[in-house]
């Protein structure tokens, strides 16, 4: 998503409605695993979050000019990796084997096997990721989460189907995101 | 909150045992201090430490800011990065801890035991090759700096009436809305910022005010001041003519 941007791509940068800021708290807290407490250190009331609107439908909400998420349509709110890093526990957690490494920081999108094999990691069976969530990607051996993605199938489904892409990638560690550190 | 009034009228009222009281307040203090704990908490921040390696291209172009590239991954992602040995020798000087723990001999065995050999083999050659990559991509980029020209190009707008538009300028890093108030400040004239047909910007300044452009780049890097035109050498500055085309009458 991240692979080909830059500042140029913002057409336009606005500050929310004070209605929506509160509704867009509310989602993020439902929608991520963090507590009002936490969120308030990452953005505090008193600042306003400003939408910057980008091609492609994608909105980025910047506070203080830092990003801090971002939107694909309507979709899930995905945090940024910079944030991530600093919250890793605020998605649920997945894991690639090493040898996936390299292609996740060339933004490619992650396979099953990557998952499954021996260095991959996934949550059992009673803590099932459901498509379409937006998820961290760990890597093997790494201490930092190294990439965001949207599941394309479930957890259960990457173990049992095991090819094919299981997880998309929205932003990973080196992209034009990544780089950019204030809009 | 409620409590604590709730508590604390009764013991002075109903009995005056200086136990009652002060368990009473105990229980008080205990209470607010419960209630300011969970405000106030929040999970703190990881601390997250970038790597600050970074490759350097002081090639003389007249200009002073070097291309430089920072790595700025963490330090454990280095590896996949574009600039290895140079976050190595980073991590090294600032933090040699932190450089045992990643490129030792110890780690090392145990990163290669991970992966078969022919695998290992090959994603250092990959990482030679990044690293080369980067490399060129940052000459170009250098040399491109060095071929851009900035084009001041006087207009014939109407016999005498002259626009004077200047292109080029990203290529030098300059801010083009600031130094299109810069002119429009200067000359008291209409000065804006336009794209140009090809997706590039330009600025355009109403009258024909070529040659003091000129001038203002060269004092802008002849003066230590900041300005907003600073930066580009006035080797790189062209200045043509663009007359109207006759039309038949």
């Amino acid at each position: 998503m991240f692979k080909k941007f830059s500042a140029a791509d913002a057409s336009g940068q606005s500050i929310l409605k004070s209605s929506v800021q509160r509704s867009i708290r509310a989602t993020l807290l439902s929608q991520m695993n963090w507590d009002a407490e936490t969120l308030e250190l990452v953005w505090p009331k008193k600042e306003a979050l400003v939408l910057v609107k980008c091609r492609d439908h994608i909105s980025i909400y910047t506070v203080q000019g830092e990003p801090l998420f971002f939107q694909h349509f309507d979709g899930p709110f995905f945090p940024t990796l910079r944030l991530l890093q600093k919250y890793p526990s605020l998605l649920p957690k997945v894991q690639v084997d090493r040898g996936a490494i390299r292609f996740l920081l060339a933004g490619a999108h992650m396979m099953c096997p990557g998952f499954t094999s021996k260095g991959g990691w996934l949550p059992d069976a009673d803590a099932a990721i459901p498509k379409e969530k937006a998820v961290a990607i760990f890597a093997e051996g790494k201490d930092h989460p190294c990439g965001v993605g949207l599941t394309k199938l479930s957890s259960e489904e990457i173990k049992s189907v095991n090819k094919g892409v299981g997880v998309e990638i929205v932003t990973y560690l080196g992209d034009d995101l990544w780089s950019l550190k204030k809009l | 909150m409620g409590k604590k009034k709730n508590v604390q009228p009764p013991p002075p009222s109903t009995s005056t045992l200086p136990d009652s009281i002060a368990d009473g307040e105990g229980n008080v203090v205990g209470e607010g201090a419960v209630v300011e704990e969970v405000k106030k908490e929040g999970v703190k921040p990881l601390e997250v430490l970038y790597c600050q390696g970074e490759l350097r291209y002081p090639i003389d172009v007249g200009c002073d800011d070097d291309l430089v590239i920072v790595c700025s991954f963490p330090p454990e992602f280095c590896e996949f990065g574009s600039s290895l040995t140079r976050c190595k020798a980073w991590l090294h000087e600032e933090h040699p801890d932190l450089f045992d723990k990643y490129y030792s001999e110890d780690a090392l065995v145990e990163k290669t035991a991970l992966l078969s050999t022919e695998a290992a083999t090959k994603l250092e050659k990959d990482t030679a090759k990044k690293e080369a990559k980067a490399e060129a991509k940052a000459r170009a980029e250098e040399e491109r700096k060095k071929e851009a020209k900035v084009i001041v190009k006087r207009i014939e707008r109407n016999k005498r009436k002259y626009v004077t538009s200047i292109s080029g300028l990203e290529a030098f890093g300059i801010d083009l809305k600031k130094a299109a108030k810069l002119f429009a400040q200067k000359f008291a004239t209409g000065a804006s910022v336009t794209k140009t047909v090809t997706g590039g910007e330009e600025i355009v300044v109403q009258g024909d005010v070529s040659d003091e452009i000129v001038d203002m780049f060269e004092e802008a890097n002849e003066s230590s001041k900041e300005s907003a035109l600073k930066g580009v050498p006035e080797d790189n500055i062209e200045v043509v003519e663009e007359k109207k085309k006759k039309g038949g009458d």
